[in-house]
């Protein structure tokens, strides 16, 4: 079965459909499938249910879904740095369901290992447990959270061989890898699709089982703080 | 007189220990990485997928795949190690990570800590931090003593929404340090030129001691 997908575009091919849960990889703008989200941006899909730690900035990442009002709801443990979110949430225009960022991490990985739920002492006290099954272990309180699984996941890899298999690149890889196993179709945006047999089996971050389509593309990569210091 | 930014991050660098795994949070607690005593090795965690975080690049030399969780680009060190967001967490909630050095808006007597939102006002989120509360083997809050309005923001009970509950060990502000212990809050110590007097009357919190 051929995995590799000629654009973005085609990548997502008969995927879509107004009012799906997509789970999303990335860090502010680290990582993030800028590609995918284009085109879905182009696709025009609406009612998007989107779980994703961040929602990118205005005009990058998952803000210009945001500003195109294909979004009605959002997962995320951080959305500081986008003015047009605050303004659709504070106005009533957008849901958001705020997860801990370790929670997020966890629902998505357990939803795609075949975990329902997982009980965890995050938010234990805060608003984030209420509402949600408390239990008992040993004298500490936990409550429950559920596994996400999403119609579909978009992720960013650096390199990915034709079988699937991704390889990400330092903190690029952050949520990318839980967000592709939650999905029930993954599709892969990568910089570099190398031949069969070069990566190193020992090597690879995400087995190509979660990897269903891949596209290879140019990418912007945009630098949300840039930070430096100067040469002594 | 009282601590400033940079003498809070000192003053919180030492309670650092070698060996430790550790993680800081975004403001003053970055700061602390500035002042990590000598013959001290700690790793600093930055819960994006990190360990063995290091200084900011040179100019020219920014990665846009190597960012903190604060999205600040930073560099690798030789000890360096990267993975994903779900063994991120597993390593905080896990209790793997000896400390965490958190800001706040406010904190209680009882180590309840709020620092993610204003109601109506500020959404931004609450990222790792009530994670890492829950999570971490020590937690130390590192803030200004009080608001722009003087009030106390070391108080009895928190009044916006909780972070974490009892969660706080440490209180490092500008103005001293206090342990949360049963009871209320143990004054440790005043910042450099403020007297016990001055700590107590700008303090809302039970002091113990």
């Amino acid at each position: 079965m051929k995995k590799v997908y000629g654009s973005p575009k085609e990548a997502l091919d008969g995927l879509l459909f107004d009012g799906m849960t997509i789970a999303a990889g990335g860090f502010g703008l680290c990582g993030i499938p800028e590609l995918l989200i284009a085109a879905i941006r182009d696709a025009g899909t609406k009612n998007l249910v989107v779980a994703s730690n961040n929602a990118g900035v205005d005009d990058f990442g998952l803000g210009v879904l945001l500003q195109t009002r294909q979004v009605k709801k959002m997962i995320s443990s951080y959305v500081g740095e986008n003015a047009e979110f605050m303004r659709q949430y504070l106005s009533g225009e957008l849901e958001l369901e705020f997860n801990p960022q370790g929670t997020l991490a966890e629902r998505m990985r357990a939803g795609g290992a075949g975990i329902p739920g997982f009980y965890t002492k995050t938010g234990v006290g805060t608003v984030i447990a209420e509402g949600k099954e408390h239990k008992e272990f040993d004298g500490q309180m936990y409550i429950l959270e559920k596994g996400i699984i999403a119609d579909l996941s978009i992720v960013k890899a650096w390199k990915a061989d034709p079988s699937g298999n991704l390889v990400f690149r330092k903190t690029a890889r952050n949520f990318n890898p839980p967000a592709a196993t939650c999905g029930k179709i993954c599709v892969a945006e990568v910089e570099e699709i190398v031949p069969l047999g070069s990566l190193d089996p020992d090597h690879i971050h995400l087995p190509g089982i979660y990897v269903h389509r891949i596209v290879q593309g140019e990418h912007e990569k945009r630098i949300e703080q840039r930070t430096v210091r100067k040469r002594a | 007189m009282a601590w400033d930014r940079n003498q809070m991050a000192a003053r919180a660098a030492r309670e650092l220990q070698d060996g430790w795994y550790v993680n800081l949070g975004i403001g003053i607690p970055t700061l602390v990485s500035n002042y990590i005593p000598d013959g001290i090795t700690v790793t600093l965690q930055s819960e994006n997928g990190m360990l063995g975080m290091g200084a900011f690049p040179y100019e020219g030399e920014e990665d846009p795949d190597l960012i903190n969780a604060g999205k600040q680009t930073i560099t690798e060190l030789p000890q360096t190690a990267f993975f994903d967001s779900a063994q991120s967490f597993a390593m905080i909630r896990g209790g793997k990570i000896a400390m965490a050095i958190l800001g706040a808006m406010e904190v209680s007597e009882n180590g309840d800590l709020a620092n993610w939102m204003i109601p109506g006002k500020l959404v931004k989120g609450m990222g790792g931090a009530m994670d890492l509360v829950a999570g971490v083997g020590r937690v130390v809050v590192v803030m200004d003593h009080t608001n722009k309005a003087g009030e106390s923001k070391v108080l009895k009970a928190c009044t916006l929404p909780l972070t974490g509950k009892g969660v706080v060990d440490r209180i490092i502000t500008n103005l001293g340090v206090f342990d949360v212990v049963p009871g209320g809050l143990k004054l440790i110590e005043c910042a450099d030129g403020v007297t016990e007097a001055e700590l107590r009357a700008a303090t809302e919190a039970t002091i113990v001691n």
